[in-house]
């Protein structure tokens, strides 16, 4: 594949070919549809203002600095989704929940008994280490009921699925503590001086993370082997289990994360509604990415630009007044048009309709 | 093996009989204490802090000293607190006290406990069923609520009203009756308009985004008509964000529903205007239809609106879940 790459880069139009049948394509084609869609609509969506928020400083604002800033806690999921995807062939539907248990950790270590606590009980590096330890228990929870009970990742999720929220409220005795210091805001919101919200620094660093974990470390080829044929890879001297068990716990750190995140930017919780659904959205990034959610081969940037493709879409919706009880259903439909356009199967038929209406090009595809 | 498995399952089988015998003669003795025996099915505590406090005021009030013995039964599922019900018919309580998931599949289950003599007491949400089959429901007027705000907003006075209506998870009651209100000034009036209209699920952080979104489209308003505490909450976020002034004084008035103790602390801080009441404390009412008999069928909680103007301190802690 490689070696066909390069040589495809010797001609300008080999190389639009490849970049078509490339899987990052189909993201980047859907975020550059609706960046379209807006520019047609009302170009006064694009627009960024520098002003001063109510703490006297000046932040950026608009509608493309919203999608970047939302999308924060989705991007961090989808890149822990991918790896479970990708070694385990199934999807976590947990970690909206677990996100609720990781926010109420972080209350329950800053509050201490106390539910509205005029200063921190403990530093707030303290309250994130142990939540991420928290999740990544819960991570595991997961991973061995996949990796060793072999119990199929949708079903052992399902348990936290239904507990997790349940879970978080007993972490804080049914209280709903609300943290009125201004240090803990930073993280969700801004740090003074910052004209940038900090959720996009921190997934920037989960990004550089996952980017050096996968360039210096064999965790993409175990993944990818484990997930297209354990027993291979085991005869080859991978541990399967091992490295089902550990992409679990790399999904519960990025659990971690996006539930300080969430946390933080309202700096109080609400176990039945927080991250209600996101699990939804981190597995369509996964699959918006064009990764085969049967796992196997990944591709980390496609489901990133997923995650920022669907935030995108969401804040369209809300910019166009679209009616409350058919918000969903927009959705859907969208969703809908582009998750059948990038499955492999239908992009194959599109290709050969290709070859059938232009037979010059099909030529030079074969070659690929 | 077989037959040793055989012989295990005959065993346990006629142990737990044996000590279900038991424990109905445990349940048997606890009847002459002369307590009356409730069951209560609720919803889930954790759903909600109104549910939360709901639970509390329960359990505070029927207690032992107050001479009650009651049993509680949580679930969000409908079949559920029917299969508990069933459960209550048999256990012989004397009352039943229903907060049902769903409106519908009650019939049996209360003819049921009709002629076993238990009385039926609804509590927070009514059923599809017929009115004889119980005693009392006392429930919350939700669209009494979106009523009282709305008036409360009216006696402003603004030349204008440009409204961001923030709604709750479509279709619920508390979504209808606070939304039906507002709807219905804002048709009639020409200065009542209603800029951006969508649900945010009763998520705080939802509400923040589509505020945030009116925001970004220069779009102008002055008043916040959020369903529900958390979602007034992500609003007034996104202002601080934008700078936008908030509150008593502030460009944009702000209006929550549940009155949570923050958020009632909110007003008087005057960073919020309004925070309209959903009363959860139903226990009191059912204590007095259970020692003094029931009056009327359907029995209407009082509920409050507040303003920030005239709201005490002793407001919070009376009226703060």
């Amino acid at each position: 594949m490689s070696s066909n790459t390069v040589k495809n880069q010797r001609s300008l139009g080999n190389m639009a070919k490849s970049v078509i049948r490339k899987q990052i394509f189909i993201p980047i084609a859907a975020l550059f549809l609706l960046v379209l869609f807006n520019l047609i609509a009302d170009p006064s969506f694009f627009q960024i203002s520098y002003q001063p928020n109510s703490e006297g400083f000046n932040v950026l604002s608009g509608n493309i600095i919203s999608i970047i800033d939302r999308a924060s806690e989705l991007v961090i999921l989808a890149i822990g989704m991918t790896l479970v995807t990708s070694a385990s062939g199934g999807q976590d539907i947990s970690v909206g929940a677990t996100i609720a248990i990781a926010g109420s950790v972080v209350l329950r270590v800053l509050c201490g008994s106390n539910t509205r606590p005029e200063t921190l009980q403990a530093p707030i590096i303290v309250a994130f280490l142990v939540c991420a330890v928290v999740s990544m228990i819960f991570g595991a929870f997961n991973g061995v009921l996949v990796s060793w009970f072999k119990i199929q990742p949708m079903v052992a999720t399902l348990i936290l699925f239904t507990a997790g929220r349940s879970i978080a409220a007993w972490i804080n005795n049914n209280e709903l503590p609300v943290i009125s210091d201004p240090k803990f805001a930073y993280y969700g919101n801004f740090i003074p001086g910052i004209p940038v919200p900090t959720p996009v620094f921190i997934s920037i660093l989960c990004m550089i993370a996952i980017a050096l974990a996968l360039k210096f470390t064999n965790l993409r080829l175990y993944c990818q082997s484990v997930g297209i044929n354990p027993n291979s890879s085991r005869l080859n001297g991978i541990n399967p289990q091992m490295i089902k068990f550990i992409s679990f716990v790399i999904l519960g750190l990025c659990v971690a994360v996006a539930g300080f995140i969430k946390v933080s930017r309202l700096s109080t919780i609400n176990y039945s509604v927080v991250a209600k659904d996101i699990e939804m959205d981190a597995i369509l990034a996964v699959a918006l990415g064009g990764n085969a959610l049967g796992g196997g081969k990944f591709n980390m940037t496609a489901s990133i630009i997923g995650a920022y493709v669907i935030q995108f879409l969401t804040t369209t919706l809300y910019k166009y007044d679209v009616n409350s009880e058919a918000i969903s259903a927009y959705k859907a439909v969208v969703v809908i048009i582009l998750v059948v356009l990038s499955a492999p199967i239908v992009r194959e038929k599109l290709g050969e309709f290709k070859k059938k209406i232009i037979p010059s090009k099909a030529v030079s595809k074969e070659a690929v | 093996m077989k037959k040793f498995l055989r012989t295990l399952i005959a065993g346990t089988l006629a142990l737990s009989m044996a000590l279900g015998v038991a424990a109905c003669a445990a349940k048997k003795q606890a009847e002459d204490n002369g307590l009356i025996k409730v069951g209560i099915i609720n919803n889930d505590p954790n759903e909600s802090g109104y549910r939360t406090a709901n639970d509390r005021d329960m359990k505070a009030t029927f207690t032992e000293a107050n001479g009650y013995e009651a049993s509680f039964f949580y679930s969000l599922k409908n079949e559920d607190q029917i299969a508990a019900a069933q459960q209550f018919v048999q256990d012989e309580v004397d009352y039943l006290l229903i907060s049902a998931a769903g409106t519908s599949g009650w019939d049996s289950v209360l003819q049921d406990a009709k002629d076993a003599g238990i009385k039926v007491i609804l509590f927070d949400r009514t059923i599809d069923a017929d009115e004889s089959l119980y005693e009392a429901s006392i429930v919350s007027d939700m669209a009494q609520e979106g009523q009282t705000a709305v008036d409360w907003l009216a006696s402003q006075n603004l030349s204008e009203y440009n409204i961001i209506h923030i709604q709750g998870v479509m279709g619920s009651s508390a979504q209808i009756g606070r939304s039906g209100a507002l709807q219905d000034m804002a048709d009639a009036n020409d200065n009542w308009n209603i800029v951006k209209q969508q649900t945010a699920e009763w998520n705080a952080e939802t509400a923040q985004q589509i505020v945030q979104s009116v925001i970004d489209a220069g779009t102008e308003f002055n008043v916040i008509y959020a369903e529900n505490d958390d979602m007034a909450r992500g609003a007034v976020q996104a202002l601080d964000a934008a700078n936008i002034s908030h509150g008593v004084g502030g460009d944009v008035i702000i209006m929550g529903f549940d009155c949570n103790s923050w958020a009632l602390e909110e007003l008087v801080a005057g960073n919020w205007n309004y925070d309209g009441q959903c009363n959860p404390f139903q226990a009191s009412y059912i204590d007095n239809i259970i020692k003094n008999g029931a009056t009327q069928k359907v029995v209407i909680m009082e509920e409050r609106g507040f303003d920030a103007a005239t709201i005490t301190a002793d407001d919070v802690t009376n009226f703060g879940i």
